[in-house]
């Protein structure tokens, strides 16, 4: 089958795609762009370990195909944090309260959880429970998650309380 | 874990894709949001030789309420804006309560209604609301389009009244003309955001001093089915904890559910028979606040 070109934004810079029309988002990030921060495990939309935003929400990478994004924005973990930092306040809360241990579900739990505290910046544990559903984590017994996300809500605001 | 290769064309209007699909000779097939017809791509369980991408197609994204009172909700309406739009929790808040227990965040951020209906899984939580409510499905084929009775629509596991050369293009949902009502929908999954075991959809319905009720029940057969006895059981009735235990129990009286995996029969009758009573309860107390 013939490739497909398409033009989308991805963590902020153009990108001119090409690929068949079966290539799987995922792969494609991954294999011919080689951001491997994306992370593959089911594919087939139960994990979550794929988890990007596309436009702004978070959604699975293993359920679009690459040239579904011709005209969007993209972003991965690797564009959470903004150039000068290494990390942003929500990576920095996962490492601070050991949010991880082998970091296969991490990229997808970021992504999640990024998407989570951009719609609901105060979120309970419930809502923090809630919005993680989607994504197994075979490690951690997600305890360490569920604190790291509302830590990083805790300190989001306090920045945001600064700047006001 | 891959797909199998194909074609790949995005449509513009509804028109476009019915004709890419006629010219497929009923093998292409819609890309919705993906969320279930991908998996089964990927897993080699679906091989369409062409996809008609509908994500550009725009008369797909329609919000409105119709002259008649009626809500049309496009195909391509997301579950996450069927469960967060003001329209609908005012119009039809059954459905935007269901909408909440599909799948997790990110699967209702693509995940659309049309592709719901079009996929038609047993346990499915929208098509089992629009078969209790009585909704419509508009369908765009090569001649003409055609309204399709939700009851007439869903057919069998996996299988709709849908021609392979036809495109859903909206499902109507029709006022329902009472004064006052009350509804709401309970399922049984074993985790949050899986599939549903069994789901209940209960709406009452008051006009005048008179009491109705809508019953609709997924995951205890091959498609979504209506609770006809317990239905009847509750015209006229007093809305009351003996009125609504009596109609659980013509819920499981009147089933016959397949076993599976995921539930024994005996464990989906005595489910669909506690969720019916719990939702009719939590129904009645939307009623009263009405
Ligand atoms: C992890 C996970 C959990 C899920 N949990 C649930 C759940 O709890 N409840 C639930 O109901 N679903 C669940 N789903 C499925 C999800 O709701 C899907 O969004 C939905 O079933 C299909 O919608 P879609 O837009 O993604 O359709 P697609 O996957 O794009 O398409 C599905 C089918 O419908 C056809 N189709 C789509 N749109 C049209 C149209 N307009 N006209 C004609 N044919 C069309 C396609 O050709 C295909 O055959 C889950 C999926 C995943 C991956
Ligand atoms: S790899 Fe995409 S959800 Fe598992
Ligand atoms: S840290 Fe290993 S899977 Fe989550």
């Amino acid at each position: 089958m013939s490739e497909r070109v398409f033009r989308f934004r991805l963590n902020g810079t153009e990108v001119e795609g090409r690929a068949e029309p079966r290539r799987l988002l995922s792969d494609y990030l991954r294999d011919d762009l080689g951001l491997t921060g994306t992370h593959v495990g089911c594919e087939h939309g139960i994990c979550g370990a794929c988890t990007i935003h596309l436009n702004g929400r978070a959604v699975r990478s293993c359920l679009l195909f690459a040239c579904q994004v011709d005209g969007a924005e993209v972003r991965t973990v690797e564009g959470l944090a903004d150039a000068r930092d290494p990390l942003s306040p929500l990576q920095e809360a996962f490492w601070e309260h050991h949010g991880l241990q082998c970091g296969f579900c991490t990229p997808g739990m970021l992504m999640t959880a990024a998407e989570l505290l951009e719609t609901n910046p105060d979120p309970t544990e419930g809502e923090i429970r809630e919005a993680i559903s989607g994504n197994l984590c075979r490690c951690t017994g997600y305890v360490f998650i569920v604190d790291a996300i509302r830590a990083a809500a805790d300190k989001l605001g306090a920045r945001g309380a600064e700047r006001q | 874990m891959k797909p199998a290769s194909f074609e790949y064309v995005t449509a513009r209007t509804v028109e476009e894709a019915v004709r890419a699909l006629a010219d497929s000779e009923g093998e292409g097939k819609c890309l919705a949001g993906g969320q279930s017809l991908v998996p089964l791509m990927n897993f080699r369980l679906a091989r369409p030789p062409l996809l008609v991408d509908l994500g550009q197609v725009d008369e797909l994204r329609q919000l409105r309420h119709d002259d008649d009172g009626s809500l049309v909700v496009g195909a391509l309406v997301t579950h996450r804006e069927v469960a967060g739009s003001p329209l609908i929790a005012e119009r039809v808040p059954l459905l935007a309560e269901a909408a909440r227990e599909v799948g997790h965040a990110a699967i209702r951020n693509r995940g659309t209604i049309g592709g719901s209906f079009a996929h038609a899984d047993p346990v499915a939580e929208l098509p089992c609301v629009g078969l209790t409510l009585d909704a419509e499905i508009v369908a765009a084929g090569p001649h003409r389009r055609r309204t399709i009775a939700a009851a007439d629509f869903f057919q069998g596991p996996f299988t709709t009244a849908l021609a392979a050369d036809e495109v859903l293009v909206e499902i109507r949902f029709p006022a329902s003309g009472a004064e006052r009502s009350g509804w709401a929908f309970c399922e049984l999954a074993r985790r949050r955001g899986d599939l549903a075991v069994v789901g209940v959809a209960a709406q009452l319905e008051r006009r005048g001093q008179r009491l109705s009720a809508r019953i609709g029940l997924a995951g205890v057969a091959g498609r979504p089915v209506r609770a006809v006895a317990a239905e009847a059981g509750l015209s006229g009735a007093t809305p009351d904890a003996a009125s609504f235990r009596a109609a659980g129990e013509a819920v499981a009286a009147s089933l016959a559910p397949p076993s599976d995996i995921h539930g024994s029969a005996a464990l989906r009758r005595r489910v669909a028979s506690v969720l019916t009573e719990r939702a009719l309860e939590r129904a009645a107390r939307r009623l009263e606040a009405a």
